[in-house]
């Protein structure tokens, strides 16, 4: 009983926790660590990535690794910065205190990596600190004198350099130790606040039951923020702290104390005297430094910075269209040899139409964007390792901040220009949780490359080709993205101001150095990204595939019927024409109502649609067939169906429309309900009518 | 003891020395977690091309913030010479 806690010996396998800084290489460290032995998920009920993985000791034995959220403080200012505390203070259900944290810090920066490793050691909890970037340092003139570190904090300090491997081998080895020391932790909390620091602490052990060591932390730290963030799976605070700490507020905003200020203060004072002893600044050379610096004199600079970020866009844009067609070609052709196979090899019947024509159909089209998406996560990985996403970020902050939103939302409202799904997805490095929902809530009007077909086919039917100079042409479809651009800033713009109205958030960042990426951390992570897209989205969209192809295949005509009198009288069919009074005023008819409903599968599938309810064979790169039925389609009464007006119409609704089920599934599980994904489809859609009925009837007032 | 300014009212590429600082407010409790103390020095890199947000180097790392968040800091810019 009697043994120190750092000598008692966990009898299963150790848990341990890594945490550090944004931006100080922890990911690297952990996929050297971990190797492929990886599991990512989610917190439940958080959007927070949930990364753990085993690593194995040196006498093979596993040790469970869990790859904590970056943050710069434990006092919690976004979600996932309260899953990083939540997690280290015990008080997640869902997952397991761990027993010894690894703290990875940049050398580059001690100052304040070191203040997140200062309120690690209240834990009370073995720890070992990883140097990491060594080299970054060293470049930089710093000389860091490890030893000394080691004997003035008492724990293993290890020097690493995580992108070359360095120190991998010795920090697997300490890790591997039975015993590991707690921390030697010297600083002073300021005389004015011990009293409400024991106050605290005692009443978060009696009231909230926290272990002494734990009590204190959070009691420090509640000192910090008094409000931090928590998120589903945090412990609230119990009533009599919370009044506790309201009545210690009262009497410092009184007497004029700063409280958290000298907190702060404190912890840095006590590391100032650390590194005042281990760190030796000497001359620089500079060179490194001062050619970096010119890089981001460049990058952000006011006629340059502009032609960069415009060049990288572009080049995004077009490795996107160019790279991924031979992908896509290869998907679309195994997708329908499947379908042929499973035609050769079942009999005729609705079983197999169900397969082929709804289930592989459906998850066909939307594994057909994969290559896009994969594109695009690669390319938002390499942004974000090389620090580029950071200036851009800077850049476009003036601009996102007129509508209320930080330069954070930039790259993802730009990426769903390709694709709103890695667009949404990448909205989670924006801390706010009201701005990330505003951004994901307008990143479907980005016109995405699904639109494309459809543009094209109602250009085409609009304009006669060599008739008119190819650039009206091109300016139609300028005119198309520029309209959803516009939508996406104006709905963003009204959303901050009523719905989720909030201040526009501080744009608080650090602008990393620039760094060689590792080609495998982006891979690595583009694919773990890619799988949770297809995990997540996959039950959904193949559900309602299947659905959308019962619509159209029930009730069943009989076999004499040709496929344009199926779709006719099939329940899709039978919604075109129950539809119709609604989008009669659109100038639409129950023919272009079922390609609207089709289009939910995947906006491209209005082409197939329109081919087969006019009977057109199906013909991907000739669509003039298609064309000619178009021109001749007619109401009832003899007037064309097709008139410009309703192709330009036709276009905005596509433009502004909520019509894909891979979106509605993604932002189902980024938001975490039903709730914001309804909504979407509902103002979305409702604006989309809205705005089309004034086209067409003033169009046609105006005699178009 | 020179005259105190704005954060954002520094120049680029001057230096000074943290002086004033608010006790609360979100942001400034963040930019205070990351090493923005009295007594802290910086430096003022540069502004975005709009001339907002700014970036500054404080304790050897490169930090942005808006300048209304700028505008609440009070330095003391260092001597020229």
């Amino acid at each position: 009983m009697n043994l120190p806690v750092h000598l008692k010996t966990p009898t299963r396998a150790p848990v341990y926790a890594l945490v550090g800084n944004p931006n100080c290489g922890k990911s690297t460290l952990f996929n050297g660590l971990t190797g492929l032995k990886q599991k990512v998920g989610n917190y439940p009920g958080v959007t927070v990535e949930r990364k753990i993985g085993t690593a194995y000791s040196q006498h093979g034995q596993p040790m469970t690794l869990i790859d904590l959220p970056g943050t710069y403080s434990l006092a919690a200012r976004s979600p996932d910065e309260a899953v990083t505390r939540d997690v280290l203070l015990g008080s997640r259900d869902d997952t397991q205190m761990p027993d010894r944290i690894v703290c990875i810090i940049d050398a580059s920066n001690l100052e304040r990596n070191l203040y997140l490793v200062n309120q690690i050691f209240d834990l009370g909890r073995p720890v070992i600190l990883v140097v990491n970037m060594m080299d970054l340092a060293t470049a930089a003139g710093l000389q860091i004198r490890i030893d000394r570190l080691e004997k003035d904090l008492g724990i293993p300090v290890i020097a690493a350099q995580a992108s070359k491997g360095v120190g991998l081998i010795e920090l697997k080895l300490t890790m591997s130790r039975v015993d590991l020391p707690l921390p030697k932790h010297r600083w002073d909390v300021p005389a004015a606040i011990s009293a409400s620091v024991a106050e605290l602490q005692a009443s978060l052990q009696n009231n909230d039951g926290k272990p002494p060591l734990i009590a204190r932390a959070e009691a420090l730290l509640l000192l910090t923020d008094q409000n931090p963030v928590r998120v589903a799976g945090s412990q609230p605070l119990s009533d009599r702290t919370s009044v506790i700490l309201d009545q210690w507020e009262k009497r410092w905003n009184a007497d004029g104390t700063d409280w958290s200020g000298s907190l702060v203060a404190a912890r840095y004072d006590a590391i100032g005297i650390l590194t005042a002893n281990t760190v030796l600044q000497q001359e620089t050379h500079g060179m490194r430094q001062s050619r970096l610096d010119r890089i981001d004199g460049i990058v952000t600079h006011e006629v340059w910075g502009w032609t960069v970020l415009g060049a990288i866009m572009s080049a995004l844009f077009l490795s996107i269209f160019t790279l991924a067609e031979l992908p896509m070609g290869l998907i679309e052709s195994s997708v329908s040899a499947l379908a042929d196979w499973v035609k050769s090899q079942m009999a005729a019947g609705e079983l197999r139409d169900l397969i082929t024509d709804g289930a592989i159909a459906g998850v066909g089209g939307v594994v057909i964007f994969l290559p896009q998406i994969l594109i695009l996560f690669f390319f938002i990985g390499l942004l974000e390792s090389t620090g580029y996403m950071a200036r851009a970020a800077f850049i476009m902050d003036r601009l996102m901040n007129r509508v209320g939103l930080n330069g954070k939302s930039f790259i993802p409202l730009l990426s769903s220009y390709a694709c709103a799904i890695p667009g949404i997805m990448a909205t989670r490095t924006i801390e706010d949780p009201k701005d990330r929902l505003v951004t994901i809530l307008v990143a479907p009007f980005m016109s995405c490359s699904a639109r494309l077909p459809v543009y094209l086919l109602m250009i085409a039917a609009l304009v006669p080709s060599g008739e008119v100079p190819i650039f009206t042409k091109v300016g139609l479809m300028l005119l198309m993205y520029g309209l959803g651009t516009c939508g996406a800033f104006g709905f963003a713009w009204l959303f901050k101001r009523t719905l989720l109205r909030g201040e526009p958030p501080p744009m608080i960042m650090e602008l990393p150095p620039y760094r060689m990426p590792r080609i495998k951390d982006v891979f690595m992570q583009m694919i773990e990204r890619g799988s949770l897209f297809l995990k997540r989205a996959g039950t959904i969209v193949l559900a309602i595939s299947i659905v959308l192809w019962a619509l159209t295949a029930y009730p069943n005509a009989g076999e004499s019927a040709t496929p344009a009198e199926q779709v006719a009288q099939s329940f899709a069919g039978q919604a075109g024409h129950a539809i119709e009074p609604i989008i009669k005023p659109l100038g639409f008819n129950w023919e272009i109502g079922i390609g609207l409903i089709s289009s939910f599968a995947a906006r491209e599938v209005f082409v197939s649609a329109t081919s087969v309810v006019f009977n057109v064979e199906e013909d991907e790169e000739n669509t003039a067939p298609l064309l000619q039925a178009l021109r001749s389609a007619t109401w009832p009464d003899g007037r064309p169906l097709f008139t410009p007006l309703v192709c330009l119409t036709l276009m905005v609704f596509y433009v502004f429309a909520m019509q894909c089920i891979s979106t509605v599934a993604v932002v189902r599980r980024e938001t975490n309900s039903w709730r914001w994904p309804l909504f979407q489809i509902g103002y979305q859609t409702g604006f989309a009518w809205l705005l089309c009925l004034v086209i067409y009837q003033s169009g046609t007032a105006l005699g178009f | 003891m020179s005259d105190t300014v704005p954060l954002s009212k520094l120049s680029v590429g001057s230096s000074a020395v943290l002086r004033e600082y608010p006790k609360s407010g979100t942001a400034f409790l963040r930019l205070r977690e990351m090493g923005m103390l009295p007594g802290t020095r910086l430096t003022l890199v540069r502004t975005a091309p709009m001339g907002d947000p700014i970036e500054i180097k404080v304790r050897g790392y490169n930090l942005t913030l808006r300048k209304s968040e700028a505008d609440h800091v009070i330095v003391e810019p260092e001597s020229a010479a």
